[in-house]
């Protein structure tokens, strides 16, 4: 192996990629060998470092300096000052100095401090598209360890031990999902991989993907073993190109490797899988709505039971799990469940992968032990809310998430703390809004999307939903009354205990927690008053009303 | 006679897709790519109903459910301008205002050249770098009114 002094990490990642990655990482590669470093210096792509903001960026090690806010003209400055002369550039580094001007490496950086990374523990540090970068990070031990040392039901047994919940939303036990796909009775049996990421603010299982591909294929191939499955798909949302790129090459690279394919690793366990990408639709995520879209129908869901791990994909059974939930699999089976147990908290173990947006410093991507309050979250990690502005509310779990108020900051966000205050831990989006938003024109925003995205399949989700729309706009344009939060709250029930999915037992969940913790606002609405501005009134708004 | 060709190289285009998983999407997929409008004529539904043995009203059925099809003609380049919440909260209607007020259209029509149709889409998934829109498959991030112009001269 080739000695290098020192390596460029540039971060290729989606976010990044949009920033102009590509241009900065030529740039490099010609000034480094314009300086004739190139035997000296390797550069490498990778994938999300976390600070998606601050894009497109980059990291030298060994110091673990972290450039950001790129251009390819700042680049050469790079090079000729910090490659070539070891002195830093202050003017681009995205990290604080000490007073003698000393950097303390990322690692050590209020941003990653508080941070545990066990799903993301390659992103931004292997380049995802070389299998060898995973394999030397310790890739697939886990799955040759559990091919030649442990039977499927102890691959289950630790799951379940380790308490890892689903993390697609629902937080179903994995472990007891792999038991019962394991036992229903069917010739063939499938795992699927959810990466129809759909939920707004959710951006963790496209960076996953992009940034450590291969930490899938491993995670599927043992969750195969466990269950009893040859045959694996990985949903990938039809835009994420890059995520199904790199996704389809690791796939690629495993065959050629023996990692999938005809009895992996010398034993006599077979698996392959195979990529199907979306056509647009939020509801597709839906666990049975996927498996009619893979199957070429209109992605509506099932009626459930029979639930998928009995029936699902032609009829087999079929476990579906979101990537999150498989790139912890890997780890568990290494370290152990007492390990992840250590992790978090006893009735939500592990970590969790947060994406930060909305009003907040540091947007982007995050991996914090369970039970970590909101306020960790967005001051010491978050940097806080930016241009000096108070904090608003906190939406969690995305848009059919809760909101909370500044009197929830210090609760502990894992699943059940969060559903117990009106909110859910969902996808791990985090929506931050600072105080020059209204509450009622954010939840008319919230419920437009469910207007959009109701598959219209069944009565309550097709109708409710517009009708608590209008209603909203009602409020927001000074129109309305007691009566007509008296029907939201009503319809509101309604679409929760009688809608066939979880999109319409969900959609109101927003407006139910606007009313539980913002009352006085939307009660000044209906006094014909906006406290934060936003609302138009009266009879300009009149016509939004009708 | 231009039709039967077309009608012919379709058929050769989506029959690799009918003994594949749900190969009706890809097929749908590869005949809306090869369409100059973006979109699905009657004629690609009828076909790809026909060598799929299926009805044509599953077919509509199907291209009606997902977003990234269209039955009818758009222009040259799609803008989806994504209206979901953290968008909004920085700023994704000026935007949209903006945007319409350039191209001189709503959203949901096509510039009287052809040029752009304009939509608005929900979440793209690239939040860390809201407000986001996308101009057929390429994303543009950290939108401010100012960038606007440059990005529309980006596609001719
Ligand atoms: C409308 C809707 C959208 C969903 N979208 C997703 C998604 O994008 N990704 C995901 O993993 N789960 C999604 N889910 C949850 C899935 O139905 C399912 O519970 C999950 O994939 C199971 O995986 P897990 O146990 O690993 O969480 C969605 C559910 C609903 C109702
Ligand atoms: S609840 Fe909504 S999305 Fe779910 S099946 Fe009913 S109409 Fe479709
Ligand atoms: S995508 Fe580059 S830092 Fe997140
Ligand atoms: S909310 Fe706009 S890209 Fe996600």
């Amino acid at each position: 192996m080739k000695y290098y002094r020192a390596h460029v990490l540039i971060c290729s990642g989606s976010n990044c990629a949009i920033k102009g990655c590509r241009s900065v990482k030529q740039a490099c590669e010609q000034e480094i060998i314009r300086h004739g470093l190139q035997g000296e210096v390797q550069v490498v792509d990778t994938g999300c470092l976390g600070l998606c903001d601050q894009g497109p960026a980059l990291v030298v090690y060994p110091e673990g300096v972290m450039y950001g806010r790129l251009t390819p003209s700042d680049v050469l400055e790079i090079v000729s000052e910090h490659l070539l002369k070891g002195r830093l550039v202050h003017r681009l580094m995205q990290q604080p100095t000490g007073p003698a001007g000393e950097v303390s490496p990322l690692s050590m950086t209020p941003f990653f401090q508080k941070q545990k990374r066990v799903v993301l523990k390659n992103c931004g540090l292997i380049d995802p598209e070389r299998i060898e970068d995973y394999v030397r990070a310790g890739g697939y031990t886990a799955l040759a360890t559990a091919l030649d040392v442990m039977t499927p039901e102890s691959v289950i047994a630790e799951i379940t031990q380790s308490g890892l919940r689903g993390r697609g939303g629902a937080g179903f036990p994995t472990g007891r999902k792999w038991e019962y796909t394991r036992v229903a009775a069917g010739q063939q049996k499938y795992v699927i991989c959810n990466a129809d990421e759909g939920e707004p603010g959710t951006f963790k299982d496209r960076l996953i993907l992009e940034g450590d591909p291969h930490l899938i294929v491993e995670g599927m191939a043992l969750a195969g073993y466990a269950i009893g499955a040859t045959r694996g798909i990985v949903y990938i949302r039809g835009e994420y190109e890059l995520s199904i790129h790199r996704m389809e090459q690791a796939i690629r690279q495993a065959r050629e490797n023996g990692l999938l394919g005809e009895g992996i690793l010398s034993s006599a366990f077979s698996f392959d899988l195979e990529v199907c990408a979306g056509a647009g639709a939020y509801v597709c995520g839906e666990e049975t709505a996927l498996i009619e879209s893979i199957e070429g129908n209109r992605g509506e869901p099932r009626f459930k039971p029979p639930y998928p791990v009995e029936k699902g994909l032609w009829g087999q059974p079929t476990s579906v799990n979101n990537v999150e939930t498989l790139a912890n699999v890997p780890s568990i089976i290494e370290q152990g469940a007492l390990w992840y147990r250590s992790l978090g908290t006893p009735s939500s173990p592990g970590t969790k992968v947060f994406t930060l947006t909305g009003n907040i410093v540091n947007s982007g991507l995050i991996e914090v032990p369970m039970g970590i309050t909101l306020r960790e979250v967005i001051y010491e990690i978050g940097g806080g809310i930016p241009e000096g502005k108070q904090f608003k509310m906190a939406q969690t779990g995305g848009t059919s998430g809760g909101c909370l108020a500044a009197a929830h900051l210090d609760i502990p966000m894992d699943y059940d703390s969060l559903q117990s205050h009106g909110s859910s831990l969902g996808s791990g989006a985090l929506l931050i809004m600072d105080d020059t938003h209204c509450i009622v024109d954010l939840t008319r925003c919230f419920l437009k999307f469910f207007v959009h995205e109701s598959c219209g399949q069944c009565t309550p989700c097709r109708e409710g939903a517009p009708a608590l729309y209008h209603l909203l706009g009602k409020v927001s344009a000074g129109a309305g009354g007691h009566a007509d939060i008296q029907l939201i709250n009503r319809l509101s029930r309604t679409m929760q205990s009688s809608s066939l999915c979880a999109l319409g037992q969900t959609a109101p969940v927003p407006v139910l927690s606007a009313l539980q913790h913002f009352w006085p606002e939307i009660e000044a609405h209906l006094n014909g008053r906006c406290p934060a501005n936003k609302c138009v009134m009266g009879k300009a708004a009149g016509k939004i009303a009708n | 006679m231009a039709e039967r060709q077309a009608n012919f190289s379709h058929r050769q285009m989506i029959l690799p897709f009918v003994d594949q998983p749900g190969g009706l999407l890809k097929a749908l997929h590869a005949l809306q790519n090869a369409s100059l409008d973006h979109f699905l004529a009657p004629s690609d539904l009828k076909l790809v109903a026909e060598v799929f043995g299926v009805p044509e009203a599953k077919v509509w059925g199907t291209v009606t459910f997902y977003s990234l099809y269209s039955t009818s003609p758009r222009g040259r380049h799609i803008i989806r301008v994504c209206e979901s919440a953290p968008c909004y909260v920085v700023g994704a209607m000026d935007i949209l205002k903006s945007l319409g007020a350039m191209l001189n259209v709503q959203p949901g029509e096509t510039t009287s050249d052809g040029r752009f149709t304009l939509e608005v889409a929900s979440c793209l998934g690239v939040c860390g770098v809201a407000p986001a829109l996308m101009v057929n498959m390429d994303v543009h991030g950290n939108l401010t009114r100012d960038k606007l112009a440059a990005i529309l001269a980006e596609y001719a």
